[in-house]
Order: C-alpha cells, then sequence, then structure tokens
C-alpha cells in the first residue's frame, strides 16, 4: 500500500517536472532590406509559464511576437505553436492556430468606432461562433469584471484612461479563453502605480486561466513582478537568458545597465 | 585665358562633381524603382480586393453599415449642393437664352447639362472630399494604433472586412446621391427660374423630362458607378496603406482627396470619349 502511495507521487512530481513547449522557435531569421532584425534566434516558451523578453526599443522584441502570431513573415527558421510551424500553414489553419493566442498591443488596439462591449464581442462572434447571444454577454461580464472595470461596458474607448484602455485591451485578448497570450509593452506609457496593477493583473490572469505568456517589455519592475524566466534580446540575437535571480546577480555590464 | 588650377584641387572638384551625379542617378534610380513599386502595389492590391469580393464570406453586415454611412450620411451635404447647381446654373443660363428668345428651352437644357455632366461630376467631386478623405484618415489611424493588426489576430481578414464593404458601398451608394442630386439640381433650377419670372412647377419639370432621353441618362448611370469604385478603392488605398506615424493618417486623407478627384475627372473624360463614339 505504502509502495503505491510512493509510486504515485513520484509519478506525480515527474509530470509536473515534464515541462511541456507551447511555443518553440528555432533559428529565426527576419530582416527589413538590408536591415537584419532577428538572427538565429532559439528559444521556448512552456506551458503555463511567464516568460519575460527584455531588450532595448529596436532589438526586436516586438517583430518577435508579430512573428509568433503569423502578422509577420520571416526570412527563415522555425516558429512551431502547439507543434504546428506557423510558418508553413495557409490563412484558414493560421486562423485556427490564432484563435489559441492571445495578443496585447502595445497601443491596446480598441477599435474607436465600438463600444467597449462591441469591441470584446468583434473576437467572440468570430471565434467562437457557435456560442449564443446570452452566452457571450455573460463572457463579456466575466472578462470585464476579472479585469475589474464591469461598468464601463457601454463606454467609447476616447472615454476612457490609458489604463483602463489597458485593461479592457486585456478584457479583450482574454475574452477568447486564449492557451497563450502575447503582451507587447503592457505597462508603457502608464504611471507607476498603474503599470504595477497592470503587472499583477498578468498573473492574476495567468493564474486564472492557466494562460502561458511572453511579455515583451523593458520595464524592469514589470519584469520583476511577472517573470518565471527571461531572456535579453541585444541586436536581435538572444544575449542571455535564465531565471530573474540570475539576471539581477549577473555582472555583465548590458544586463547590468537595465537591473540597476 | 586658362586659368590654372592645382592637380590636387581639380582631382577634388572631379570627385565632388561625380559624386553629386552619382547622387542624381541614385536618386532618379530611386523615384522610378519608386514608381514601379507604387504601381505593383496598387495591382496587388486590386486583385487582393476582387479575390475578397468573390469569396464566400461576406460581411453583410458592414457592408449595410458602410451603405448607411456613405449613403445617408451624405444625404445633407448633398442635398444643399444639388439645389444649389441648379440654382445657380439657372441664373447664369437665362440671360443668355433669354438674349435669343430661347427662354424656353431652360428646363431642358439645365436638366440635360444636370444629368449628363453637371450632376455626376460636382457630386463625385464632393463625395471624393467627403468619402475618400474620411476612408483615407479612418482606416489610416486604424493602421497607425495596430486596430487593422488587432483585427487580423481575432480571425477577421480585414481586406474583406473593412475594403470590400467600403468599395462596394461606395460603388453602389454613390450613383444614388448622384440620382437625387440630379433631382433636387431641378427642383432648385426651377426655384431659379421662379425669382424672375412665374413657372409652374409642373410646366418646368414635364418641359425638363421632355428633353430626357435614353442616351442621356444611361451613360450617366453607368460613370456614376465607375465614380463611386474610384472613390472607395481610392479612399481605402490610402488608408489601409498609410505609414506608421500619425502624420500619415493626414497624409493619407489628403492625397486621397486629390487623387480620387483626379481620377474621377479622368474617368469623366474616357465616359464622355466612349459616350461620343458610340452616339455616333
Amino acid at each position: 500500500m505504502k509502495t503505491e502511495q510512493t509510486d504515485s507521487i513520484v509519478i506525480e512530481q515527474a509530470k509536473t517536472s515534464i515541462k511541456v513547449p507551447v511555443i518553440e522557435i528555432i533559428n529565426l531569421y527576419k530582416s527589413f532590406g538590408s536591415q537584419e532584425v532577428l538572427k538565429n534566434l532559439s528559444f521556448k516558451l512552456f506551458d503555463g509559464e511567464n516568460l519575460v523578453v527584455l531588450g532595448k526599443s529596436g532589438s526586436g522584441k516586438s517583430v518577435l511576437i508579430k512573428c509568433i502570431v503569423g502578422l509577420l513573415g520571416s526570412d527563415s527558421g522555425i516558429i512551431n505553436v502547439f507543434n504546428q510551424n506557423i510558418l508553413a500553414l495557409n490563412r484558414k489553419e493560421l486562423d485556427e492556430v490564432r484563435q489559441k493566442i492571445g495578443f496585447l498591443f502595445q497601443s491596446g488596439a480598441l477599435y474607436d468606432s465600438m463600444t467597449v462591449k462591441e469591441n470584446l464581442e468583434f473576437p467572440l462572434r468570430r471565434m467562437k461562433k457557435h456560442l449564443h447571444q446570452k452566452e457571450i454577454d455573460e463572457k463579456i461580464i466575466e472578462a470585464l469584471e476579472n479585469v475589474g472595470l464591469p461598468e464601463v461596458i457601454d463606454k467609447m474607448p476616447s472615454q476612457l484612461s490609458g489604463g483602463m484602455r489597458k485593461r479592457i485591451s486585456l478584457a479583450r485578448t482574454i475574452v477568447v479563453d486564449p492557451r497563450i497570450i502575447l503582451y507587447d509593452e503592457p505597462t508603457t506609457g502608464l504611471d507607476p502605480i498603474t503599470s504595477d496593477e497592470i503587472s499583477l493583473l498578468i498573473n492574476e490572469v495567468q493564474k486564472k486561466y492557466k494562460t502561458s505568456s511572453i511579455i515583451i517589455t523593458h520595464d524592469i519592475e514589470c519584469a520583476r513582478t511577472t517573470a518565471d524566466r527571461l531572456i535579453m534580446l541585444q541586436d536581435g540575437e538572444v544575449y542571455e537568458k535564465g531565471s530573474l535571480t540570475k539576471f539581477e546577480k549577473s555582472t555583465d555590464e548590458v544586463i547590468r545597465s537595465f537591473f540597476k | 585665358m586658362k586659368i590654372k588650377i592645382p592637380v590636387t584641387k581639380a582631382k577634388e572638384i572631379a570627385r565632388i562633381q561625380a559624386l553629386r551625379l552619382s547622387e542624381k542617378t541614385i536618386a532618379r534610380q530611386q523615384a522610378t524603382s519608386n514608381f514601379f513599386t507604387d504601381i505593383a502595389d496598387v495591382v496587388l492590391f486590386i486583385s487582393h480586393l476582387f479575390k475578397e469580393t468573390f469569396s464566400r464570406k461576406f460581411e453583410v453586415h458592414e457592408f449595410f453599415h458602410q451603405c448607411f454611412k456613405i449613403g445617408y450620411k451624405s444625404l445633407p451635404l448633398i442635398s444643399v449642393t444639388g439645389t444649389i447647381m441648379g440654382f445657380v446654373l439657372t441664373i447664369q443660363s437665362r440671360p443668355v437664352l433669354v438674349r435669343f428668345g430661347a427662354e424656353t428651352i431652360l428646363p431642358g437644357m439645365v436638366a440635360v447639362s444636370l444629368i449628363r455632366e453637371m450632376g455626376p461630376v460636382i457630386t463625385a467631386l464632393i463625395c471624393a472630399g467627403k468619402i475618400a478623405s474620411g476612408m483615407g484618415a479612418e482606416l489610416g489611424s486604424m493602421k497607425v494604433t495596430e486596430q487593422i493588426e488587432a483585427m487580423e489576430v481575432s480571425s477577421t481578414h480585414p481586406m474583406r472586412f473593412l475594403v470590400v464593404t467600403r468599395v462596394l458601398a461606395a460603388t453602389l451608394m454613390i450613383p444614388l446621391l448622384i440620382l437625387y442630386a440630379d433631382g433636387l439640381g431641378i427642383l432648385g433650377s426651377w426655384i431659379g427660374a421662379n425669382i424672375k419670372g412665374d413657372v409652374s412647377f409642373i410646366l418646368f419639370f414635364s418641359q425638363a423630362f421632355s428633353h430626357i432621353g435614353f442616351i442621356d441618362l444611361l451613360p450617366a448611370v453607368v460613370k456614376s458607378f465607375f465614380f463611386g469604385a474610384v472613390i472607395g478603392l481610392v479612399g481605402c488605398y490610402k488608408g489601409y496603406n498609410a505609414g506608421r506615424g500619425t502624420e500619415s493618417v493626414g497624409k493619407a486623407a489628403n492625397s486621397a482627396v486629390v487623387l480620387a478627384s483626379l481620377l474621377v475627372l479622368i474617368v469623366d473624360m474616357i465616359a464622355v470619349q466612349i459616350t461620343d463614339m458610340i452616339s455616333k
């Protein structure tokens, strides 16, 4: 009896220690004209983790996540999302993969001509076609409650503050239950208090929706709050990767310039 | 008299001149390549548009929304311009016709010139100013604020949702606005005729319509569809291909108006030539 219990514990421990990659990037190259933005980039995002990608402006961070979601093509390399190389997919197959990926844009990218409710309804109607209006309404309210803004449902994006727009944008991302969320500089342009709130919200979303995330940022406080693991990009290449502790203890000048 | 220049200085001058020439050549080559790139862009845009137009999934709701925006929301502006068009044409032509004792042909003359030329062209130019610039600015700002990309990651084809619906709505609504402007132009003409004379509404309209034939109406309606397509296409193309900065939104709107107006006049010139050839 005791042996069986021990065996089950060992199996459980083995299960948790196996890290399943949800995104795997192998030797990715991307250039615009003669300018090489990504050079031989390789890394993995594991299931359930928050991976923070650090780097200076122009280091290719935003280009990287736009390549992952298929908004930009690449010159060569492999981008496996749930074991499907998105660079080899047709439009229909790409749309199916995109239904599992949420993307939080740097500017929020809320549709100006639509109310908050319509903004959340738009992706739901296109990605979850089987849902009835009542279910759609319930999901919208749930997403807005999760970002703490149920009261702005009928407002226009122009009536919202920068922080509120980011929250609504996050609500629009999570409303379709994505398995991966790509955050493009989620705290840029926000005051320190709102930045902290957004960083905490990213953690809450990860716990509640069990998502895996890539967080592009150069905000160290956001990285400290959200990161399970970090990657630093420099001139389109992986300069360093590892845990937050490893980065904070690093004596490398480039890394130190971020973690002052 | 020869001026002696030291060899080193002469070499330097020659080098600078060669550099200037090569810069000019490069600039010329770049301008030529930009021109061909633009042409290729337009061809790709139109082919993509056709492909999406005939795809099975059509954004019906958005199409009707755009019809409402382009058609219904333009009614006040088109009402005013249409009425003024007929009114001014009458006031300006009447003295000349009176001088030749041909005042009775005033309703017919105004109706024919409104339906064949002035109504379609002036209404299309007004629409180029209102609709093409609106589309250029709207799509341009959507591009700058990443809304088009957000649409794409939501499994929505931006070309199908934003461009096809707008171009088709413009192609359908602008001919209707032109016919509406023609009607109000004749009404404006009747008001103008009554300032210095006394013509009954029924008599004026029956005289006006008795001069209008099939050959006046059909080419005007056909070219109106082309005006609509050109306005929608240019507005969407300029907005959809706007640059990244906020400055590019203004540029997109501005260039949309200029190009759409120019193309309306060019299409009109071609249409007039074709009509002339057919009517012979």
